[in-house]
């Protein structure tokens, strides 16, 4: 087995202190050649530090680096990377504008009399490209490729350059079923020729897939390292989290909906989202079911009116509206977390403190500004509530992880005390901990008698808040399930019954 | 379809055969080698400086400071010529020594104080003009029998054009630039640092070196059309050349590169050179019309060319093949 291996690389006592606080400490990592080790662990355990402390992105303050038997001290990415150690990010770091040849190759280009000699280097990225079984023209730009060969290609320059240890940060965040299975298969690849793959990832079922074995970080610290033939998820789960996640229990008594507070006929957008019907109570979640790209994020967007409707009617309380513009929807008292939180929600340069009041603001308009004192107020009132994890409300909001950084979007919303509350996959990209965290959140929303509507692809999810779910394909609405009848089994056959019918 | 990094090349390409197919329709003269001739030798100084622009567009930068450095060369020379008694060759050793480190400076006031290249070459614009005019404010003739040399140098085709050292030079600069761009490590650096400055750092393309070679490409390039103008006019005058950087941007622009880096081609900067003289040659045929047609046309191409480029840019987002066509999983 792997244990008599001698290891290919060896951390041992990383120490990295920030302006005070411990990032890591005493963390020690192993690693064997041909396995994959996942790197585990919630928002702001130090999986990120760790490994920019490994390839020297950054300085670490304590401990030492074994790459087989010579101790290293990388001052860099490009250093580690000569050295043996290659990584590849979540976002491909490579260049749209250039081939795939040229991708592969920057900086190495074969050279003949002084000239690069395009021929052979076409020729031999296609041979290493068709290692990795992918048979592409490397003449082409890389652009005209999807991301999981992009994704490739960066794995196979990382390999090329480095060879020894591949650190994949998040490779499959944005990748559908099949194309991880292509990237899967790279992995197998490599590992069966002997390199270490380091694996950092949200999904704990990948992480069986694909792991041999898994370091567990938390606060900084190592909890543990598993054999992942010989635990559980569950097992697992309980290392990051130190404690058992609850079950979601699903607990309807309260689930007494009060007055219908927006009620849409025949909505819709011609392209976007066929006409649905939709009646939304206080004290109630409306879960959106479907497969990516079925209109989930769709419905989000004509309901807030980020997308004007072109047919159908709303009614809020009885009266008829018309939702042509977010402005006039936080005018009307709705609230929408977009799905992409970098792009369309947080204000990366603002600080917590301003990201929070944003909306609130802005709905008040700028001839009447918000006191000092009462934002403060808000403000610390929402990181408590909301249990956000800050060192201070005037950092620049894109400092903190994803999880927290969702939390303060939430609050944004939840200071203009919205009636009906937009969740557009609210919890995407973010740890088990804060996961968790925030469903209890939308509960005790809704207990509060708050309206949500909330799109995910997480059917568990779904099942855990929902009092009522709305299934989605193809940008239809295809059945609407309620009560006891919210079950995983349920939304998937609603989902695949209407791909029969079809 | 896929998109082809050398479509808008085509497009210009077949813009330029149709410009003159055009002209030439009308005047059947213009196809003589007399005509093409002047072409070369009237745009030489604006071929040589497009050259260094289109480096500087291709890596996402922009350089308002050659047409300023092309009236500072001019002058200088002038007057070095004027007031001593040292040869124009070791004269314009020294312009290009001096030309090459401001555009050298300029690079690394770009880098290392991460200025925006807008400000930091309008800087170096202003910095050019004033200097020539410190100078001197009057147009200075250039008498020395080594500018007849130059100028008396021309290959005469058979049917009567002269073919100058200047359109030769420019040329030359021409081929060495897509040599540098497509066949060293260098050019494709500039691609890299055009496509994303982020990638490119992390990739290990050496930031500094190329961003500084880069703004001293433009410089030495700008003092050589210095150079090449000096010996067109026999003259230097500080108040010419003024918005000559900005005729240099069109003929990128119109020769296909992205004006947001990182894609284009030095040969499609050649083409929009030559349309851009083609489309004044025909003024000058023409006889009646304004020579402030030029403008207007040139306006219209550089609209369609914008348009064309956002085109491409949807074409591709819209396009991308699947992961799996190309995947053999065993």
């Amino acid at each position: 087995m792997t244990d008599q291996k001698k290891p290919v690389l060896r951390a041992a006592g990383i120490d990295k202190f920030f302006a005070g606080a411990i990032a890591l400490d005493q963390v020690d990592l192993t690693l064997f050649p041909g396995e994959v080790h996942a790197l585990l662990g919630e928002n702001g355990a130090g999986k990120s530090t760790l490994i920019k402390c490994i390839t020297g992105a950054y300085h670490r303050d304590g401990g030492t680096i074994r790459l087989g038997d010579t101790e290293i001290d990388p001052r860099g990415p490009e250093e580690s990377q000569a050295l043996g150690i290659g990584t590849v990010y979540q976002e491909v770091n490579l260049l749209q504008n250039m081939t795939v040849a040229d991708n592969l190759f920057l900086g190495w280009q074969p050279m003949r009399a002084g000239m690069v000699d395009r021929r052979q280097m076409n020729r031999r990225a296609q041979d290493i490209l068709a290692e990795y079984g992918l048979h592409v023209d490397p003449s082409l730009l890389l652009s005209s490729y999807s991301i999981a060969i992009q994704q490739v290609v960066a794995i196979a320059r990382a390999v090329e350059l480095s060879g020894k240890v591949l650190i994949l940060d998040e490779p499959t965040a944005s990748l559908d079923r099949d194309e991880i299975d292509l990237l899967f298969s790279v992995v197998r690849e490599l590992t069966a020729r002997g390199m270490a793959v380091v694996f950092i990832t949200h999904f704990l079922d990948q992480v069986f897939e694909i792991a041999d074995r898994a370091t567990v970080l938390r606060n900084g610290r190592v909890v543990g390292t598993r054999k992942l033939a010989e635990v559980t998820q569950g097992d697992i789960v309980e290392l990051m989290l130190g404690r058992h996640l609850e079950a979601a229990k699903r607990d309807r008594s309260h689930a007494t909906p009060g007055d219908t507070i927006l009620s849409l006929k025949g909505y819709g957008k011609r392209g976007m989202i066929e006409p649905f019907d939709l009646e939304l109570r206080a004290g109630e979640v409306v879960g959106l079911a479907g497969l990516l790209g079925s209109g989930r994020t769709e419905t989000c967007k004509v309901v807030f009116g980020a997308v004007t409707a072109d047919q159908g009617s709303a009614e809020l309380r009885g009266k008829e509206i018309r939702l042509t513009s977010p402005r006039g929807a936080v005018e009307h008292r709705f609230g929408l977390c977009p799905e992409d939180r970098k792009i369309d929600g947080i204000v990366g340069d603002l600080s917590v403190r301003e990201n929070i009041v944003l909306s609130l603001q802005a709905r008040q308009g700028w001839t009447r500004p918000l006191s000092r004192a009462r934002i403060n107020e808000l403000v610390d009132e929402y990181v408590r509530l909301l249990d956000i994890r800050l060192a201070s409300p005037d950092m620049p909001i894109r400092l903190l992880s994803g999880g927290n950084q969702q939390k303060a979007l939430l609050a944004r919303w939840l200071a203009t005390n919205p009636d009906v509350l937009i969740l557009d996959e609210p919890t995407r990209g973010i740890d088990v901990g804060a996961h968790a965290e925030i469903i209890e959140l939308i509960e005790g929303l809704r207990e509060q008698g708050m309206a949500l509507i909330v799109a995910s692809s997480e059917m568990e999810e779904l099942v855990a808040y929902s009092t009522r779910v709305m299934v989605l394909r193809d940008r239809r609405q295809v059945r609407e399930l309620t009560g006891d009848e919210i079950t995983t089994d349920r939304i998937v056959k609603a989902i695949s019954q209407e791909e029969t019918a079809a | 379809m896929m998109r082809s990094p050398r479509l808008p090349l085509y497009i210009t390409l077949a813009t330029f055969l149709l410009a003159y197919a055009i002209c030439a329709s009308q005047y059947p003269s213009m196809l003589s080698t007399r005509v093409i001739a002047n072409l070369l030798t009237d745009n030489a100084f604006l071929g040589i400086t497009a050259v260094g622009m289109t480096f500087v567009i291709l890596s996402g930068g922009i350089d308002l400071s050659v047409g300023s450095v092309i009236a500072f060369s001019g002058v200088f020379l002038a007057v070095i010529l004027r007031d001593t008694s040292i040869h124009p060759l070791v004269a314009f050793a020294l312009l290009l020594g001096i030309t090459i480190a401001f555009g050298a400076a300029i690079g690394s006031i770009i880098h290392y104080l991460e200025m925006p290249p807008f400000i930091v070459t309008l800087a170096g614009m202003f910095l050019m003009r004033g200097l020539a005019y410190v100078l001197s404010t009057d147009s200075v003739p250039i008498t020395h029998e080594f500018y007849d040399t130059l100028q008396g140098i021309y290959w005469k085709a058979p049917s009567g054009g002269r073919f100058r050292l200047i359109g030769g030079i420019m040329i030359l600069c021409y081929v060495v630039a897509m040599l540098v761009l497509h066949r060293t490590r260098f050019g494709q650096n500039v691609y890299a640092l055009g496509g994303n400055a982020a990638t490119a750092r992390l990739m290990g393309v050496p930031i500094a070196r190329t961003t500084i070679g880069i703004y001293a490409i433009a410089g030495g390039l700008a003092g050589l059309a210095g150079i090449v103008y000096s010996i067109y006019t026999s003259a230097g005058y500080s108040l010419s050349t003024v918005g000559v950087e900005l005729d240099a941007i069109a003929a990128v622009v119109i020769g296909g590169t992205l004006l947001t880096g990182g894609s284009g081609f030095v040969a499609g900067t050649f083409l929009g050179i030559l349309i851009m003289g083609l489309i004044q040659t025909y003024i000058v045929f023409d006889g009646t019309l304004s020579s402030w047609w030029t403008k207007i046309v040139i306006g219209g191409l550089l609209f369609a060319f914008i348009m064309l480029q956002k085109a491409l840019g949807w074409a591709t987002t819209t396009r991308r093949r699947p992961a799996l066509e190309f995947a053999t999983r065993s």
